[in-house]
């Protein structure tokens, strides 16, 4: 009971009190470029939560069951991001070859994820945490659970924003990182959450 | 778009300033937001984190130029994640064992600096097609630029936000006088913020000035990555399954 009860702490602190791109700054970049359309953002927050999921359970396995055990702890850093390159190539190559439909939706997207700094950062902090392979995979699921979330927001607004009139020096970027900015002020009142 | 900087390659120089100022990475090409929002709390965690992306980015391009006959097209993104993530490893050790402050101060971002895009897209761009000292130079002067501006986003943040700078305070008299420090921007939101009216001084400025065409990236680009398929960080880490599935395409 306890164990369920420190998962949903666990889950609910992830995905919304220190919500990963708005108060930890990871994988901003497809959050800023893939935000135009909520299709798009949610094709991509799916495509992040199956990636990040995945992740956490195979990186935590192989610290726990090959790097911890040889004290090859140093080596996590390049270990980490070659089994998450590999791993979004087999995804793909499996998803290509046996699921065409969810292929041609999530296809695109996941190349780019190899390069979201969220999935190597949620992969890092399982390990700093000390988590078993049960609360890695959940804190990897909450995590992405909490970027899916946070995309779909900014895509919302960014597709009403278009109607709006703009000053030109903000058009572009810099009006996209006010939007975040108040997001993220909105996202800190969860803090009082746990 | 660094292609003309490529062509345009008659000065020795030319790779060093165009990182610095027409290529910047954070403020032209929008690369790298990640630790650029993260770790600029205070300028001298900007700083170091700027010199340490420095320091990998410079040591990368020179191998991975140096290497760009011997590695074979096809495994080449794989080969220079190898590359980038042992310079991290070894400069992360390094911060560990010389500066313990600065290392847990930029904590989880020093081993994200492998997913930094800066230095892959450099990889990708510059170092696999131009000689080791070019490279060198370009590492040297994109790194410097992105230094430039973390300390600056950092500068901003820490003045507004703490009244200091550099660790310098000048919270006292400021505070004699009924002057309080704005706590939101060492905050989270803060960050976007001084990142968004900075880059919106850039826009005015860069508007006044007649467009050259050396702006880095192509005039429809409002850095919206995924409907351009040229610009940014995802292009350029993107070539690995073909073309053909690059999303600009889809």
């Amino acid at each position: 009971m306890s164990t369920i009860s420190e998962l949903l702490i666990i889950a609910i602190g992830s995905a919304f009190v220190s919500n990963v791109v708005l108060s930890q700054f990871y994988g901003l970049c497809p959050f800023l470029g893939v935000s135009r359309q909520l299709k798009t953002a949610g094709g991509m927050g799916v495509a992040v939560i199956f990636v990040i999921t995945l992740a956490s359970l195979v990186s935590s396995l192989i610290y726990s069951f090959l790097l911890k055990p040889f004290d090859l702890d140093y080596l996590k850093t390049i270990v980490f991001i070659l089994v998450i390159a590999a791993l979004v190539q087999f995804v793909e190559m499996f998803l290509k070859k046996n699921i065409p439909a969810l292929y041609e939706s999530l296809g695109v997207y996941l190349p780019l994820i190899t390069t979201n700094c969220a999935v190597l950062g949620t992969a890092l902090t399982n390990v700093q945490e000390e988590y078993n392979v049960l609360y890695a995979v959940v804190n990897g699921f909450a995590t992405a659970a909490g970027f899916a979330v946070a995309i779909c927001i900014l895509a919302g607004i960014r597709e009403k924003m278009r109607y709006n009139n703009i000053p030109k020096p903000f058009q572009g970027m810099p009006i996209v990182l006010v939007t975040a900015g108040l997001m993220a002020i909105a996202f800190c009142g969860f803090s009082g959450l746990l | 778009m660094s292609d003309t900087a490529v062509k345009e390659k008659k000065a020795v120089w030319k790779p060093f300033t165009n990182g610095l100022i027409n290529e910047n990475p954070t403020f032209v090409l929008m690369l790298g937001m990640c630790p650029t929002l993260a770790v600029t709390t205070s300028a001298i965690n900007g700083l170091g984190m700027g010199l340490t992306t420095t320091v990998v980015l410079t040591l990368s391009n020179i191998i991975i130029s140096a290497l760009r006959k011997v590695i074979p097209d096809k495994v080449r993104i794989p080969a220079f994640i190898v590359i980038i993530a042992s310079f991290v490893t070894i400069v992360g050790q390094f911060l560990e064992a010389y500066l313990p402050a600065l290392n847990s101060a930029l904590g989880m971002f020093i081993p994200l600096i492998v997913v930094n895009c800066i230095i892959l897209g450099r990889a990708e761009a510059f170092a696999s097609k131009n000689g080791v000292f070019a490279s060198a130079l370009d590492g040297l002067g994109m790194g410097l630029g992105f230094s430039v501006a973390l300390t600056l986003i950092g500068c901003v943040r820490e003045i507004l936000g703490s009244f200091s700078v550099f660790g310098v305070s000048f919270k006292e008299p400021l505070e004699s006088i009924g002057l309080a420090p704005i706590a939101i921007f060492v905050m989270a939101p803060g960050a976007f913020f001084v990142l968004a009216a900075l880059n919106a001084m850039m826009a005015a400025i860069r508007a006044k000035k007649p467009a050259k065409g050396k702006d880095g990236r192509p005039a429809n680009c409002d850095s919206d990555c995924s409907s351009c398929g040229e610009g940014g960080c995802v292009h350029r880490f993107y070539d690995e399954n073909g073309a053909d599935t690059a999303v600009g395409k889809k």
